[in-house]
């Protein structure tokens, strides 16, 4: 009866669809994209919530709390001094080697996570995703910036470590921002790569151990990466993680053996490459996520 | 044909909600069900071509497209209070998850004006390990308040829960109830123009419900739209003045609310055939009757007659120790159920195709509109074979003065809680009244 109703009026019907003020949402199958950029804005607030969420919750009934965020890195930090520093014999470039491993480590420990949590995001916050719209890049970019309150945790850390080896950074730390920025957009871009692929392929459950655990070696993270042989040195670089850590080191400490321009440029393009590709093909699966997850 | 001149009418303010010919199409891989993930798309890359043929083609076969809305058209005027009705898997939920914008449509399109909040489950992004507190906050931003908003209505939503003692104890430490309760006073206070809700009254106790019925009307009567999806007749009658029917992923019957419901209790009584089937457990319920005492197939009953339910099976496959639940359900709850999971009367394995029955004896409800739900589980209740529905309806009829009911306000018993135990009343003067609704010739022999 209905169907007749409308057939009968479309003149009305599409007079209702022109007639468009700021309050009107309209909707149609196929075209959202302009309303996304929108809502981003104004569901602003809920970047801070899902964050604020996963930080009160990530150590909620653990003994030691929020240590945990320094206690892993500082493991790890002695692990790699011993493994690469004592037993290996790396050359440290003049700078203590506790120091060296741990400037790596802030950029490799927030990717890591960072990447970690934010491909799991949407398949755990899934009841959400089914239930309630906002716009799904939200989910992902407060999961980072969970990573990245771990990050300035360490980060902080790290000075209390500069004070203990009463070593002063160079001026070129005033660059240190700018890497920052870096390997926050590189923990965006795949973060968000792995996050939709995981909406209808659980396999990255499963991949993303894999990349966390053969990056820290691939990544120079318990060396330099001038140890690194000069022919293979472009290839090694076309890792993102390679410019950023490298990037890291120059700025906190000024490493003598000069910088691999070409490593930091490809850095670069890299995390353009990746957040560009990685936020197009989210846009492209976003819609399906309720029906797929 | 009433609404459309009311649409047209142009004093009438605009239209909250317009949608011109939504559909929605989902496609059922049936394949996926057990093995989803990347291995198909590398597994077919890997194998040998001619596998690889194979497997393409058999997926192909076996992926369903299924309309779940087809080419729906509708209009809702500001302020107007639509109840949506429908079996389940007519639509209704789809229909409110597009207008949501949990999904997209796969055509059509549709346009709201004003600020929405939409209700599809009670306490969406409940944290378990976060207090009470933290929960308010956080719902409200899922929900869209911002903070300034929430903080301002922070007191209101925690008396309204009633949870004031509990504020800072992780939710998973509440009480279902208590649960309900905090989740359902977030939502309502998001006062947004339109509403969405669904189906959020089938939780929380009586009280509860009430207490949100209450909500909603109050916000019904406060000038604002709301759509609601709700299987409890009851409440879509004395919330809504319009009421749309929804049936196989489109627009069945839209009118009010009261005669909607009402053809749609008629239609469930006088369908005949159920039917439905669950691949994944080869079984096909292929119709449920119901009979009367004397095994007359009927949809309309006398009070204390025999109610038989048949139900005709066909099982491709062995299934064992099924659970098999019926109820029978009156406008606004249920009444009594037959239910294997407690009694434990469960079939050893059903095979081949069959029937089960299941007589209630002396259905003891008064003239009203019933339906009868079922659903079939797995035996270690897992999976549901035949997910919980209405399979059939009945109504009862009678005079209830022939059943020694001499009240003058008789016609008030289709709005009475159906059912009706034998009681007795002894009054001050002596006199004692037995009522009862078994047969009449019981009555009279008395």
């Amino acid at each position: 009866m209905i169907a007749k109703t409308f057939a009968a009026k479309p003149v009305a019907l599409s007079d209702a669809f022109a007639t468009s003020s700021p309050g009107q949402l309209l909707i149609e199958a196929g075209s959202t994209e302009k309303q996304y950029w929108r809502d981003l804005w104004r569901y602003r607030e809920l970047f801070y919530f899902l964050a604020w969420r996963d930080l009160l919750v990530r150590y909620k009934q653990t003994v030691v709390g929020v240590s945990w965020s320094l206690i892993r890195p500082l493991l790890t930090m002695i692990v790699l001094t011993v493994v690469f520093g004592k037993l290996g014999k790396m050359p440290s470039g003049g700078v203590p080697y506790p120091l060296l491993v741990f400037c790596g480590m802030l950029p490799w420990q927030f990717f890591s996570t960072a990447i970690a949590e934010s491909g799991n995001s949407l398949v755990s916050n899934s009841n959400l995703i089914s239930k309630v719209y906002f716009p799904r890049l939200i989910i992902i970019v407060s999961s980072v910036i969970t990573s990245f309150v771990d990050f300035l945790i360490s980060g902080a850390f790290l000075i209390i470590l500069m004070v203990w080896f009463r070593y002063v950074p160079p001026a070129s730390v005033l660059f240190l921002p700018l890497f920052v920025l870096l390997v926050f957009g590189a923990s965006l871009g795949v973060g968000v790569w792995i996050a939709a692929l995981m909406v209808e392929y659980r396999d990255f459950r499963f991949i993303v151990p894999f990349i966390v655990q053969f990056g820290l070696y691939l990544s120079p993270v318990g060396f330099q990466s001038s140890v690194v042989p000069e022919r293979f040195r472009f290839l090694y670089a076309l890792n993102p993680m390679v410019g950023i850590i490298d990037g890291f080191r120059w700025c906190l400490l000024g490493v003598r053996n000069g910088i691999y321009l070409p490593g930091i440029v490809i850095a670069v393009i890299d995390v353009i490459v990746l957040v560009a590709s990685g936020i197009w093909y989210f846009r492209k699966t976003e819609q399906s996520f309720a029906d797929v997850i | 044909m009433r609404d459309t001149k009311v649409l047209s009418t142009p004093t009438m303010p605009g239209p909250a909600i317009t949608i011109e010919n939504l559909s929605k199409r989902y496609t059922i891989d049936h394949q996926r069900a057990n093995g989803e993930g990347l291995r198909h798309a590398i597994e077919a890359a890997i194998r040998a071509p001619l596998d690889w043929l194979r497997s393409s083609r058999q997926k192909k076969i076996q992926q369903v497209d299924f309309w779940a809305l087809k080419d729906v058209s509708l209009q809702i005027k500001q302020g107007e209070v639509v109840g949506i009705i429908g079996r389940n898997g007519a639509g209704k939920s789809t229909l409110l998850k597009i207008l949501s914008r949990v999904t997209v449509p796969t055509e059509g399109r549709f346009r709201i004006n004003g600020r929405t909040a939409s209700l599809l489950e009670v306490g969406t992004g409940f944290h378990q390990e976060l207090t009470g507190r933290e929960n308010i906050f956080l719902n409200g931003a899922i929900l869209g308040m911002t903070r300034a908003e929430i903080i301002r209505k922070f007191d209101e939503i925690v008396e309204f829960s009633g949870v004031e003692e509990f504020l800072d104890t992780p939710v998973k430490r509440y009480s279902s109830g208590m649960y309900v309760r905090l989740a359902f006073a977030v939502a309502a206070h998001l006062q947004p123009e339109i509403l969405i809700v669904d189906e959020v009254l089938a939780v929380g106790d009586a009280a509860f419900q009430k207490k949100c019925l209450g909500t909603m009307g109050s916000f019904a009567q406060s000038g604002r739209t709301v759509l609601f999806v709700s299987h409890n007749m009851e409440a879509i009658r004395t919330l809504c003045q319009r009421c749309v029917w929804m049936r196989d992923g489109q627009l069945h019957k839209d009118g009010k609310a009261d005669e909607i419901v009402e053809a749609y209790f008629n239609s469930i009584s006088s369908q005949q055939s159920f039917s439905c089937s669950n691949p994944d457990y080869g079984l096909t319920i292929q119709k449920v009757v119901l009979r009367n005492g004397r095994g007359e197939e009927s949809s309309q009953f006398f009070p204390g007659e025999d109610l038989v339910v048949e139900i005709y099976y066909d099982a491709h496959k062995c299934i064992e120790k099924p659970i098999i639940a019926l109820s029978v359900w009156g406008v606004n709850a249920s009444c009594f159920s037959s239910n294997m999971l407690l009694d434990g009367h469960r079939p050893n394995f059903l095979e081949g195709s069959g029937k089960i029955t299941c007589t209630f004896k002396a259905i003891p409800l008064l003239p009203q509109n019933y339906t009868v739900k079922m659903n079939v589980e797995s035996a270690n209740v897992r999976d549901l074979i035949v997910p919980y529905q209405e399979v059939a309806g009945f109504s009862v009829v009678g005079d209830l003065a022939e059943y020694g009911y001499k009240g003058e306000f008789l016609t008030y018993a289709r709005r009475s809680t159906p059912v009706v135990v034998p009681y007795e009343w002894r009054l001050p003067d002596g006199t004692a009244a037995t009522v009862t609704l078994a047969k009449k010739s019981t009555l009279v022999s008395r």
